[in-house]
């Protein structure tokens, strides 16, 4: 009960939010890149908050499920399909035994993924995480990328129901990443080591645009642009560096720090992007124009703080029971005045009178009369 | 004890800060980044994720949701009124077996000769002090020492091996220390650890933190064999003990 890789895709991986309690002893953070996609497929299927998905980029795997069970697919484009059939993004799907998942080359975003209901798979966690560290060859799938072949068993052998199935559905959730527009801006948070720079140098960093290059990974994402220019070169006595750190060595190219990131580095650092930010970013094609813009920690801080909000009411928009959905409870409240209705009408009817053998013929147009009657009524008052 | 207002306060985005107490590094700084981090891991302010303590600094990993950035400056600097280094540190010091020369420490004879002196008297100066692990970073566990004689810096290999395997202790310009997974890498091997100073199915997956000693005890081949037999089955336990002042 589980998939099986026809194709493993350029780099498929087990993620969750990531392994943390272990940065003080050097160890990469993992997890998503794009913590926002991962989210909502997790929402779309009913999993927990934090249950490992499989992380795909560029090209996506081909995958064969060995029992039913319903999946979603968030963030890129990877022209999926469902035996041959195109399968919508942000939406949960029901896939069969033997439904094979195609996904291609992406056509929008960088990081797509796949949440399986249920839990998605059974995954051992490694020091508290499920994420696949490839470094160190620890988490995920034995610590690797997915290969050809690999069987990856589900959490939950097979799930054949999800509740309210009709408004497990995100519109137009990509939207959040203006994959159509050519410049994406980015909040920084500035600091820790603004003051290294020349006054021209941020100045250069807020006013230039950037280019996303192709030496981006879940390492970190380089920049091009114009020279950041620091006052006496970049070198520091290596510090702590945050998610979103954005690292600018003597080159003067802006590198940001992502899942992989190394934990602690020497280089200084001009500012930090917003984490609301982070997502659009990642989602970033080589070639996309980036624009910096400079925000105060607070601010960042509230930008989170909304976004939680609209997160957890997304939660619930999918969690509602919808019309036209499978709603046990809707489907009660709509049925009970037919079947009072019903009962009413046949209180004074016998269906079949026992004082002889036969029922009367003559009281059959007028039992049928009021059951009519009765069906009607409700169905006008809606 | 002798109190001192020591830090000052770094942004690293909405995450997370950094505790500044020193631009360049030093014992006294180290203690104190050791201390404060003690403290602050034992006050548990909700909302703190993590620390990752460094040479000048400690990082403190926070949950924005949970505690916003001026909220926590408050409670650090309540917390960390009066901080000031114990006058006698104490710290651990994890004893790791190695295995000089040889197989195990194909450099060896270059450090010496670069040195100007026998195989014997490097490994007698090299595993002849204990090192304070400064701080973690690079690689898992790879610990970061400070200490190392200075008649034993050697300049590193002017090509990079492609693969240095896990337990290997080098020696990297001013720099010694252990590389705890295969890696690739430029310093000169002079011997190896038979312990796994990391090794993820442990409880504790790295043998050490930031602050703790490192001391070096030499074996021979037969004994690295024995430790190395312990270890796969689970059994050996690094020793450790607890000195006074460093």
């Amino acid at each position: 009960m589980g998939v099986t890789a026809n194709k493993p895709g350029v780099c498929t991986t087990v993620q969750d939010a990531g392994r943390f309690g272990y940065l003080g002893s050097g160890f990469s953070p993992s997890g998503v890149m794009d913590r926002r996609a991962f989210r909502i497929a997790n929402l779309l299927v009913d999993n927990p908050e934090n249950a490992p998905v499989l992380e795909f980029c560029l090209a996506g795997p081909t995958l064969r499920f060995t029992a039913p069970t319903f999946i979603a697919l968030t963030g890129g484009d990877f022209g999926a399909t469902i035996d041959g059939a195109p399968a919508p993004l942000y939406t949960a799907l029901q896939v069969r035994r033997g439904s094979v998942l195609a996904l291609n080359a992406s056509r929008t975003g960088v990081y797509g993924y796949l949440a399986v209901a249920g839990g998605s798979f059974k995954i051992d966690p490694v020091m508290g995480s499920t994420s696949t560290n490839l470094k160190c060859r620890i988490g995920g799938w034995h610590g690797r990328k997915l290969e050809a072949g690999d069987y990856l068993p589900f959490a939950t052998p097979a799930v054949d129901y999800l509740p309210n199935l009709a408004s497990h559905a995100v519109e137009d959730a990509n939207a959040f990443y203006e994959f159509n527009a050519d410049t994406v801006r980015l909040r920084v948070v500035p600091g820790p080591q603004e003051d290294l720079f020349t006054e021209e140098g941020i100045e250069t960093f807020y006013g230039s645009p950037f280019t996303v290059t192709g030496k981006c990974d879940r390492m970190g994402f380089r920049l091009d642009g114009d020279v950041v220019r620091t006052r006496h070169g970049s070198d520091i006595v290596s510090d702590g560096i945050a998610l979103g750190a954005v690292q600018v060595p003597d080159h003067g190219r802006p590198i940001i720090m992502l899942a992989d990131r190394q934990t602690t580095g020497g280089y200084a650092k001009i500012g930090t992007v917003a984490t609301v930010d982070i997502p659009k970013l990642v989602q970033s094609r080589p070639g996309r124009t980036i624009r910096f813009e400079r925000i105060s920690v607070q601010e960042a801080q509230a930008l989170l703080r909304d976004d939680e909000v609209r997160m957890r009411a997304l939660a619930k928009m999918v969690k509602r029971p919808c019309f036209g959905g499978l709603s046990p409870r809707k489907t009660a409240r709509r049925l009970t005045p037919i079947l009072e209705a019903q009962a009413i009408a046949a209180e004074h009817e016998q269906l079949w009178v026992e004082t002889g053998d036969h029922l009367h013929a003559e009281r059959i147009p007028e039992i049928m009369e009021r059951r009519e009657r009765a069906t009607q009524a409700p169905a006008r008052t809606e | 004890m002798k109190a001192m207002n020591t830090y000052r306060i770094t942004i690293a985005g909405d995450s997370a800060l950094n505790l500044v107490f020193a631009e360049k590094i030093s014992a006294e700084s180290s203690a104190l980044i050791r201390e404060a981090a003690a403290q602050l891991e034992a006050a548990r302010i909700p909302g703190v994720r993590e620390f990752v303590p460094t040479f000048c600094s400690l990082m403190v990993c926070y949950d924005p949701l949970v505690v916003g950035y001026d909220e926590l400056c408050r409670q650090i600097s309540d917390r960390l009124t009066g901080l000031a280094a114990p006058s006698v540190p104490r710290r651990r010091v994890v004893e790791l077996p190695v295995c000089y020369g040889g197989e195990f420490g194909p450099d060896l004879p270059f450090v010496a000769e670069h040195a100007g002196m026998t195989e014997d008297e490097v490994v007698a100066l090299h595993s002849g002090r204990d090192y304070v692990i400064d701080m973690l970073g690079f690689l898992p566990g790879f610990a970061y020492l400070g200490g190392l004689d200075e008649r034993l810096h050697t300049p590193r290999l002017e090509t990079p091996r492609t693969v240095i395997p896990a337990g290997s202790v080098g020696i990297g310009g001013a720099q010694t220390g252990v590389y705890p997974l295969d890696s690739p890498g430029g310093w000169r091997l002079i011997g190896r650890t038979p312990a796994r100073p990391y090794d993820p199915a442990r409880e504790e997956p790295i043998l050490y933190a930031a602050g703790d000693c490192l001391r070096f005890v030499p074996i021979t081949p037969a004994q690295f064999s024995e430790i190395a037999a312990q270890v796969a089955a689970g059994t050996y336990v690094c020793p450790t003990s607890v000195r006074e002042e460093v």
